[in-house]
């Protein structure tokens, strides 16, 4: 991370937009909720704000998106394996399973 | 002006107690280790009286325990159940890992790789003594009203679930000891990956290296699903929540009154999403240690080094995509028995390549017959006996007959038993004259090795008799089937053999402590190898060495033809 | 280098070109991703398997959440402003912006008290039934996280700050290791609430 002033005054309005768009997204989540959509498309409809509103915590605050390979690295095998985890229930559920 | 104290201005309980050096943190952990796996073992050879004479008072010491335990010496039932869950618990848990990892992996990681010290040496502290009360929980669950945890190290519910309170201490132990190995894995990566020494490139680190290196992947990401499942059945237990509990349970003729709407499965998928990567934690460092002793007592360069990387790598990968080989028998589809059965059938490639490896190393070596090279031979055949009994259980068909039976026990001590703690017997060898300063005899310890190589064959070769006769394990007296009946006899041969094993470890105790005395005192080199560790004075001073090592090459230049020595340290900038 | 000679404690590795704080907290975080990663999976397990599941709507106080995600992230904006501060060398700003971190977070803390203490009210608990166990155990082991990072933020207001006066370098790492952390608990709330509360 630079300690240059000027970059980390940009970085500061990089922050406050952030922020607004935070805030717009989670008032949308929480409108989205109100159109009572079925389960699977309310479901969707969720989790992609969320995915936008993680991202942008993920790529400003925690400043991944200039982060350095190695740690890149390791979050991207964890991803994998967190995806494994998620599939987990997927493979008890009652469709998999032999009544 | 620095702060800090240099180590001898040091009070002893900070020099020694609450050091945070990871050589007195590493020989913490291995002597807290050593004792935690004799313990276990004790639990064993109790478990082996009621095997052998079931419903037989337990002569002389069976008076020493509580009603609740044995009545007239003759072991209850709970409590065979409590030492089967402990026995298991405590061996994996709180001996073979903390040994393996704590203890070897703690004291030669930053020697190894030319380290004052691990990245994080308050973090390392902290490690041992949150490991250190879990096992003083553990041991304590022993003395709890109902014993200690009884329904297996796996802890399966809805039996888990309504078991008496030592499961609940069970859990709180666990939370203790997973909490221990995720600090202690973030240190060892961060560690490895930022502290080598100048010239110390990833495909000149020490196998060992390697090996606790992909450990600690392990421990990081597959230790938390596990803490998530204890936080489940905890809440299960103690707020009477229902995760793990289906609906309509009735116990003992009465309907259990809880919320219900929970799944069993649950449990056992977390569960063995830890518990697989945990077994390749248990031997990943076993293998590091058997190639260190190889290269040092072959005169040779391990054969296919980076074939052993990749493979560890991948092994290590794997390792996360086969846990339900475990659940073959809960009722799954074909179609997701197959994936797993594939890609268990795909993760015996790299562990195959790795011994292959190995085993190719001694070809052509000047071998010396020393005692850790003794055990770490041993380890090749003993290890494959383990490896080779895991693929009919690895594949449905087969397994569906030789799940939760003797063949299983058999298999998996097979690959710890004789295999990791024989690499660590030889770890403790061929490493105890750098800690100490002095060798171990070499008498004894040829006797404590012939010993028990035979006994503990001995021990477990019968199990697969018995598995393949269809005996289940966890059975208190498996006289109550008839089919079991015949193959009760090997039942007293292999716990005589047990017991007999117990005897010789004594010249393994002795040598241990009788070397600090009377062990012959050694410069810094006494086998004349290569790696690192090698380098600093036996034992290194706080530090470990003077200024930063320099790495000139790889870890195992032995025998390089035109050099008048059959070994090249790494850090030797000039010719040998 | 530290005075037991450990390098890469302020000044970042050559080749990774990070600290090993930074890299070890990216590590913790990764077994956290993993520890959640398991609790989300037995909420699907659970949901999917169940008969029937409530919505969370109908159960559970929307308006209370919703502010508290606006309280959470505005606590993420003023961590990362706080390692700003030290990043312009302006120490007061720093804990003026740390400060408000924490009173965030325990205003956090004091909502999710109130929210479960109507819960208790009204007799639901986390045995009640699958939803309000899922329910509680998500969010309690959440609200520890975020205690744990009040401890650790106002460790780094008070005693810890004394770093700053000896090595700034060294501090402001630390400050970017617990935002980092910080960051991650918002994280988790981010698909906690959606989860849990929207659908």
């Amino acid at each position: 991370m630079t300690d240059n002033p000027e970059e980390i005054k940009k970085h500061v309005k990089v922050y406050i937009t952030v922020f607004a768009a935070l805030a717009f997204l989670t008032v949308l989540t929480v409108a989205a909720s109100y159109l009572k959509l079925p389960l699977v498309p309310a479901i969707l409809v969720a989790l992609f704000i969320a995915s936008l509103k993680a991202g942008l915590v993920a790529g400003f605050f925690m400043h991944l998106l200039s982060e350095k390979q190695v740690i890149i690295s390791i979050l991207a095998v964890t991803v994998f394996f967190f995806v494994v985890l998620m599939l987990l229930p997927a493979l008890s559920s009652s469709s998999l399973y032999v009544s | 002006m620095s702060e800090k104290q240099h180590s001898h201005d040091l009070p002893f309980w900070r020099k020694y107690i609450f050091s945070l050096d990871h050589k007195v943190i590493g020989i913490q952990y291995g002597i807290t280790g050593l004792l935690f796996l004799f313990f276990g073992f004790c639990l064993m050879m109790l478990m082996r009286w009621q095997l052998a004479y079931p419903g037989q008072p337990l002569p002389v010491i069976g008076n020493l325990f509580s009603e609740r335990m044995m009545v007239g010496g003759i072991m209850l039932p709970e409590f065979y159940n409590q030492l089967g869950a402990m026995h298991g618990t405590i061996m994996v848990f709180l001996g073979v890992v903390p040994l393996a990892v704590g203890g070897f992996g703690n004291y030669l990681v930053p020697l190894q790789i030319g380290a004052p010290d691990m990245a994080f040496p308050k973090l390392n502290m902290m490690s041992y003594w949150v490991y250190f009360l879990g096992g003083v929980a553990m041991i304590a669950s022993f003395f709890l009203p109902e014993g200690a945890a009884q329904s297996g190290w796996t802890s399966y519910p809805p039996l888990a679930n309504i078991a008496a309170s030592g499961q609940t201490v069970w859990l709180i132990g666990m939370v203790f000891l997973i909490t221990s190995s995720l600090l202690g894995s973030i240190n060892f990566i961060v560690t490895i990956v930022q502290l080598r020494a100048e010239g110390l490139s990833f495909f000149r680190l020490p196998f060992f290296v390697w090996a606790q290196f992909v450990t600690s992947f392990l421990l990081l990401l597959a230790f938390p699903p596990l803490e998530a499942a204890g936080v489940l059945q905890l809440m299960d237990r103690l707020a009477g929540t229902s995760f793990f509990m289906p609906s309509g349970l009735v116990v003992a003729g009465k309907a259990l009154e809880v919320s219900g709407g929970g799944n069993p499965l649950l449990w056992q998928h977390l569960f063995w999403f830890l518990a697989h990567p945990e077994v390749y934690v248990l031997i990943l460092p076993a293998m590091g240690i058997v190639a260190e002793v190889f290269a040092t007592n072959t005169r040779k360069p391990i054969y296919g080094y980076k074939s052993m990387v990749c493979s560890v790598i991948f092994l290590g990968f794997m390792s996360f995509i086969v846990w339900a080989h475990h659940m073959f028998l809960t009722g799954m589809s074909a179609k997701m028995s197959s994936f797993f059965q594939i890609t268990t059938m795909i993760i015996s490639i790299p562990s195959v390549i790795l011994l292959t490896a190995l085993a190719l190393s001694l070809w052509g070596g000047s071998i010396r017959f020393s005692t850790p090279m003794l055990f770490a031979i041993a380890f090749l055949p003993m290890f494959g006996i383990g490896g080779l009994t895991g693929l009919p259980l690895g594949l449905a068909a087969s397994d569906i007959h030789l799940h939760d039976t003797y063949y299983v026990i058999g298999h998996f001590h097979y690959v710890v038993a004789p295999g990791t703690i024989f690499a660590l017997f030889a770890g403790v060898y061929h490493w105890y004259p750098k800690v100490t300063g002095r060798k171990m005899s070499e008498i004894l310890g040829k006797i404590h090795f012939f010993l028990s190589i035979v006994l503990i064959n001995g021990v477990f070769m019968p199990m697969f008799i018995l598995g393949l006769a269809g005996v289940s394990r966890r059975l208190y007296d498996q006289m109550q089937f008839a089919h079991a009946q015949p193959t009760q006899p090997l039942n007293v041969f292999m716990s005589v053999c047990a017991w007999l094993l117990g005897l010789a470890q004594i010249p393994f105790i002795i040598n241990i402590f009788g070397s600090l005395i009377w062990g012959k005192k050694v410069d810094n080199n006494p086998w004349e190898a290569t790696t690192l560790e090698w380098a600093a004075p036996s034992p290194p001073p706080h530090g470990n060495f003077d200024a930063v090592p320099e790495v000139y090459r790889g870890p195992y230049e032995y025998s390089v033809p035109g050099q008048k020595h059959d070994f090249w340290p790494q850090n030797m900038a000039k010719e040998n | 280098m530290s005075d037991n000679g450990i390098r890469y404690i302020s000044k970042p590795h050559p080749v990774t070109g990070v600290t090993n704080s930074k890299l070890g907290i990216w590590c913790f975080l990764a077994s956290e991703v993993m520890l959640f990663g398991g609790l989300f999976s037995a909420y699907v397990l659970l949901r999917a398997s169940a008969p029937s599941w409530p919505h969370g709507s109908d159960l559970l106080n929307v308006p209370l959440a919703t502010l508290n995600t606006l309280v959470l992230i505005t606590s993420s904006v003023t961590m990362v402003m706080a390692w700003a501060s030290l990043a312009l060398k302006d120490f007061s700003k720093y804990k003026r912006y740390m400060a408000a971190t924490i009173l965030l977070a325990l205003v956090f803390l004091a909502v999710k008290s109130v929210e479960y203490a109507h819960k208790f009210e009204h007799h639901h608990f986390p045995s009640t039934n699958t939803f309000y166990a899922i329910y509680f155990t998500l969010t309690g082991l959440h609200g520890l996280h975020v205690l744990g990072g009040v401890v650790v933020n106002t460790y780094f207001l008070f005693p810890g700050s004394a770093l700053w006066k000896k090595d700034p370098e060294q501090f402001k790492g630390r400050i970017e290791c617990a935002g980092l952390y910080w960051h991650f608990v918002d994280l988790v709330w981010i698909f906690l609430f959606p989860v849990l509360y929207l659908l």
